[in-house]
């Protein structure tokens, strides 16, 4: 039994059809998985099942033992899973420091000693404190959003393409952040499309297809596997 | 057949209602109610081509009814020459320099499209000419306006027959709509309404203020008629001997002759304003009739499902290689066209021209109410929504007054609250109109008679 | 000494009637750029909500009149401005519940929600009218002028005079102090930045725990504020006629658009760009040149750009040029 947990997810979107079938996505604190898969999979859908900005047909949603299903967006967030979405993840027209104060939105305690962790992880973040985050460059904005969604001190992360768009050395570092916040104990589910470099951050990945897990595995035995390789590795 | 039925229903209860007013008002009021219903379901019809159609929403069709309005004053009256002679060359100057600067400033965007300061040259050129035609436009508008100016004190018009004007209101809108529509259209669509609202406004504030164009605020009245005279009706022999021929059951009951004659006077009197009233009836219909048949053939050839395509997704349809502006653009004129012909048609309807009348309430939002409440997309609807709302604007006083001495007949005929509330009855029209709105978009939001083509197929 | 004189006179004539009309367009701009940018719709009810407002403090004013109760010098229409405005925010949060929340709530776009305000201008205009009735109405009491003409000429020895009535002090007082406290409430505390943040980004928003239905509901109230206050103003600047009312929403309209629409400070500053281009292009400068010129070079015309029947034609120009160029406003900043 893992920490948090999707079992076996079925679900679309309003009345259309199911996007994800059966698809199931486990992360443990402290550790990277991936999920990949080619465009239109559902990658994106998981998450948001997972998040409950869908509602679930079957399957169920487990974190630290607790059914979550039913819960909302929102209260799911209360109990610690943060979610960065593939795009318009920050709030553009506000300063980094402000993105940061809005994560911490259900905080009651003080705000600053978080924002100070928040500083020591992404040190750019402090240069750039009182910037309006619009006229950040992508790497930037991409760590305001990884700080943001940080703020609430999150036992989850879901990231979805958090280097989409960035150049490969800014990818790099995006990938370093990664790592360091899951040494702070944070599980983290990481949908990518650079699947060479996402599985060798990894610990396990996940490969979707159609909606469906088609392949699962730890980093090393994906990036080996033949077939995997030549489907989705490009050889 | 069934598809038809609630059509047919919901005209018939429209008709009954217009027949209860002529026997319990008068048949006078019945048919200035129909006549006015005819003219609003025109205008409905323009507005529905831009939004039903294209998804365009025009928050100027105060401006286009006014256009229309002026154009009947500058077909029909006859010229002032001595006002001509006044100050005409002055205007006629003035008229070529816009059309210089018009023309310098479409130069200007050809030829330089890439010049840096572009914009402020033509400014430059933009605030320069205004000055030179002020100062070539003040005398001559000074010596017009001072040529009997209770009577006159403007250029007058061409002196043509009134209904040529229709077709010229037409025109007059739709090259507004060119200007708005080449300046507008781009807008995302709260901007465009805004935006048509303000320019509605400086274009009714131009008629309403240059009054050596159409009097101003001072209106034109007595405007020539397409239909005859009450007055020359009642001393036409073939106009009497048939009114004495319908009554003659009634005037057969009177023995006395002279008490004959008068209530038969009477009786050709009523009939000939009632006469007068049935032959715009007539042409107002021909109009409807003529643009429905138009508008339906457009809706369902291959042009109207292409624009139905490009409302229902703008995206999709412009990647497909359509030219969305263009079409827009055309669409936006035949629209204001026709807004443009119901103002024409309403000023002939009225004898007058009042610039100063022009609200955006009365001529843009409750237009807008009609479309809404009569189903979008829908010419059918958008008759019936002309209809339903010019009714209910009509007789919404009536029927307050009536409801108000209702619920307060317990009280005292001088209780402070009754008194307050019947003299407020006037504004209970734009209450029902209101709530009318809300209550259709929120549980009818395709209006009464909903657009039955299933986009989606297509 | 003639320098002097013509500065009096445009200040006189032009400036100070300009910073009193532009205050007030601002704070309607404000209204306008703050639902436009959390409700995300074109309120076309502006106008009237503000008129809404004007015409409890109005009633109230006479009543107050009508038992004694004044501030002496003051208007006793100020002592009336806190019970106006929750009149004001209870029927806005009352037509929010049974008319926009439905659509929001369904996320119809946004020209529905403005239709749907249309409604909302016809019912409250009903309202109103039936209340108060269409006439023009004038609540101003206490002391008229700050400073008289005929006071400053003997002051200064000046031929012009220099009218400040007090009607212009308050509206720019007032305006100065409603103003500063939004913008600080915006820009400084934690509700106001997650309305901003609501404004910016809604589905992160949500996502932060922010409250839609509390964001909504402060919007209101100080959209409630900013009605009430900015029409009361103007009122007491001019006079209360609801037709007016509503016709002011046009260049309000201008305004918060020529600031960049969803922008608080630009629909500031718009209220006054728009407020004083109505009134340079349309002021007649005869008499500034006169003081100026050599009586050889003096006009004999009025020296006017246009007649002051065209005053909301300018402003609609110039929101049709701000439309043309610059879609987004003349004025960078945050947006809300
Ligand atoms: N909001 C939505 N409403 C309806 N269908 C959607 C929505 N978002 C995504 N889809 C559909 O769901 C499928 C999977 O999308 P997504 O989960 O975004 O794929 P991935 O992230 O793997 O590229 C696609 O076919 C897409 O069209
Ligand atoms: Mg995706």
């Amino acid at each position: 039994m893992s920490f948090f947990e999707g079992n076996k997810m079925t679900a679309g979107y309003g009345n259309g059809p199911d996007i994800i079938n059966s698809c199931t996505i486990k992360v443990d604190r402290g550790e990277i998985v991936a999920i990949l898969g080619p465009n239109g999979a559902g990658k994106s859908t998981a998450m948001k099942a997972m998040l409950g900005l869908l509602n679930l047909k079957s399957g169920s949603v487990v974190i630290d033992g607790q059914e979550i299903s039913k819960l909302s967006p929102q209260d799911r967030v209360k109990k610690g899973i943060s979610f960065v979405p593939q795009t318009k993840n920050v709030f553009a027209e506000l300063t980094v420091r402000e993105n940061l104060e809005v994560g911490a939105f259900l905080r009651e305690d003080d705000v600053n000693k978080v924002i100070e962790e928040i500083y020591n992880l992404f040190p750019i973040l402090k240069e750039k404190s009182s910037q309006v985050v619009g006229q950040l460059s992508g790497g930037q904005r991409q760590q305001v959003a990884l700080g943001r969604a940080l703020m609430i001190k999150p036992s989850i992360l879901m990231l979805d393409e958090p280097t989409a768009g960035v150049s490969p050395i800014v990818m790099d570092e995006l990938f370093q952040h990664i790592i360091k916040v899951k040494e702070t104990n944070v599980g983290i589910i990481m949908v990518e499309q650079n699947a060479k470099q996402a599985l060798s951050i990894s610990n396990r990945g996940y490969v979707l297809v159609t909606g469906e897990n088609k392949f699962e595995g730890s980093g090393d035995e994906l990036l080996n596997d033949p077939e995997v390789r030549r489907s989705f590795l490009g050889g | 057949m069934r598809k038809y039925l609630n059509i047919i229903t919901a005209y018939s209860i429209m008709m009954i209602l217009i027949i209860l007013v002529g026997i319990f008002q008068s048949w006078s009021i019945a048919l200035s109610i129909l006549n006015y219903c005819l003219i609003s379901a025109v205008m409905t019809m323009g507005a529905n081509i831009q939004w039903g159609y294209a998804g365009l929403i025009n928050f100027g069709i105060m401006g286009y009814t006014a256009l229309g309005g002026l154009a009947v004053v500058l077909v029909s009256v006859a010229p002032v020459p001595e006002a001509w002679s006044a100050g005409g060359f002055n205007m006629i100057t003035s008229l070529i320099l816009i059309l210089g600067i018009v023309l310098i400033v479409n130069y200007i965007l050809k030829k330089y499209k890439n010049l840096k300061y572009k914009n402020y040259l033509i400014a430059l050129v933009i605030v320069f000419g205004i000055i030179l035609i002020r100062v070539v436009a003040s005398p001559g508008i000074e010596a017009i306006e001072a040529v009997n100016p209770a009577k006159t004190g403007f250029l007058g018009g061409l002196g043509m027959p009134i209904l040529f004007s229709w077709i010229v209101g037409g025109l007059f809108a739709a090259g507004l709509a060119f200007l708005v529509g080449k300046i507008a259209l781009g807008l995302r669509a709260d901007y465009l309404a805004i935006a048509t609202l303000l320019i509605a406004e400086i274009v009714v504030s131009i008629i309403k203020h240059e009054d050596w164009l159409a009097r101003g605020v001072k209106n034109v009245i007595g405007l020539k008629r397409p239909v005859p005279y009450e007055i020359n009706l009642q001393t036409s022999p073939w106009f009497i001997n048939l009114v004495e021929k319908l009554n003659q059951g009634k005037l057969n009951l009177i023995s006395s002759v002279s008490e004959k004659k008068d209530i038969l006077n009477q009786l050709v009197i009523d009939a000939s304003s009632v006469y007068v009233k049935l032959c715009m009836t007539g042409l107002f219909l021909t109009v409807v009739i003529i643009l429905l048949i138009l508008t339906q053939k457009a809706l369902y050839s291959p042009w109207g499902r292409k624009m139905r395509a490009i409302r229902d997704n703008e995206e999709a349809a412009g990647a497909m290689g359509k030219n969305v502006v263009k079409e827009h653009l055309l669409i936006f004129i035949l629209g204001s066209a026709i807004v443009g012909l119901a103002g024409a048609m309403m000023v002939t309807n009225d004898g007058l021209f009042t610039p100063g009348s022009y609200r955006p309430m009365r001529y843009t939002f409750v237009i807008w109410v009609m479309v809404i409440v009569g189903g979008t997309g829908n010419n059918f609807g958008a008759i019936l929504g002309g209809f339903a709302v010019w009714f209910l604007w009509v007789e919404a006083g009536p029927i307050a007054l009536f409801l108000i001495n209702f619920f307060t007949a317990h009280l005292d005929e001088a209780n402070a609250l009754k008194v307050h509330l019947i003299e407020s009855a006037p504004y209970f029209r734009f209450l029902m109109i209101g709530v009318g709105l809300l209550v259709i978009m929120r549980y009818r939001p395709k209006g009464l008679i909903p657009e039955k083509i299933n986009t989606k197929k297509i | 000494m003639e320098l002097l004189n013509a500065l009096i006179l445009l200040l006189n004539y032009t400036i100070v009637p300009a910073i009193t009309y532009g205050s007030q367009l601002a704070l309607g701009a404000i209204f306008v750029t703050l639902i436009y940018g959390v409700l995300r719709f074109a309120n076309f009810a502006t106008g009237d909500m503000m008129s809404f407002g004007t015409m409890f403090a109005v009633l109230l004013t006479y009543y107050f009149q009508s038992i004694g109760i004044g501030l002496g010098i003051l208007p006793t229409a100020l002592l009336t401005i806190p019970f106006a405005i929750i009149a004001m925010i209870l029927y806005m949060l009352f037509i929010d519940n049974f008319v926009f929340k439905y659509y929001r709530v369904k996320k119809s776009a946004p020209v529905q929600l403005a239709m749907v305000s249309v409604g909302v201008m016809f019912v409250t205009q009903a309202i109103i009218r039936i209340i108060i009735g269409p006439f023009d109405r004038r609540f101003l009491d206490g002391e008229k002028f700050i400073l008289k003409a005929s006071e400053f000429k003997e002051m200064t020895g000046l031929n012009e005079g220099l009218t400040i009535k007090s009607t212009q002090a308050i509206t720019v007082v007032v305006t100065i102090i409603l103003v500063s406290i939004l913008f600080w409430f915006l820009n400084k505390t934690k509700t106001g930045t997650s309305m901003r943040a609501y404004s910016d980004n809604e589905d992160l928003a949500l996502l932060s725990g922010i409250d839609p239905k509390r964001v909504v509901m402060i919007t209101w109230i100080i959209a409630g504020f900013l009605a009430t206050v900015g029409g009361v103003l103007y009122g007491l600047d001019k006079s209360y006629k609801p037709f007016v009312y509503f016709n002011n929403m046009l260049p309000i309209f201008a305004a918060a658009i020529v600031g960049g629409i969803g922008n608080p400070f630009g629909a500031f500053l718009g209220g006054y760009v728009i407020a004083f281009a109505e009134i340079f292009v349309t002021y007649a400068y005869k008499k500034f040149f006169t003081y100026l010129l050599p009586e050889s070079l003096e006009p004999d015309s009025l020296v006017q750009l246009l007649s002051t029947d065209y005053k909301f034609a300018v402003s609609f120009s110039i929101l049709v040029i701000v439309l043309l160029f610059r879609p987004s406003g003349i004025f960078e900043g945050k947006k809300i």
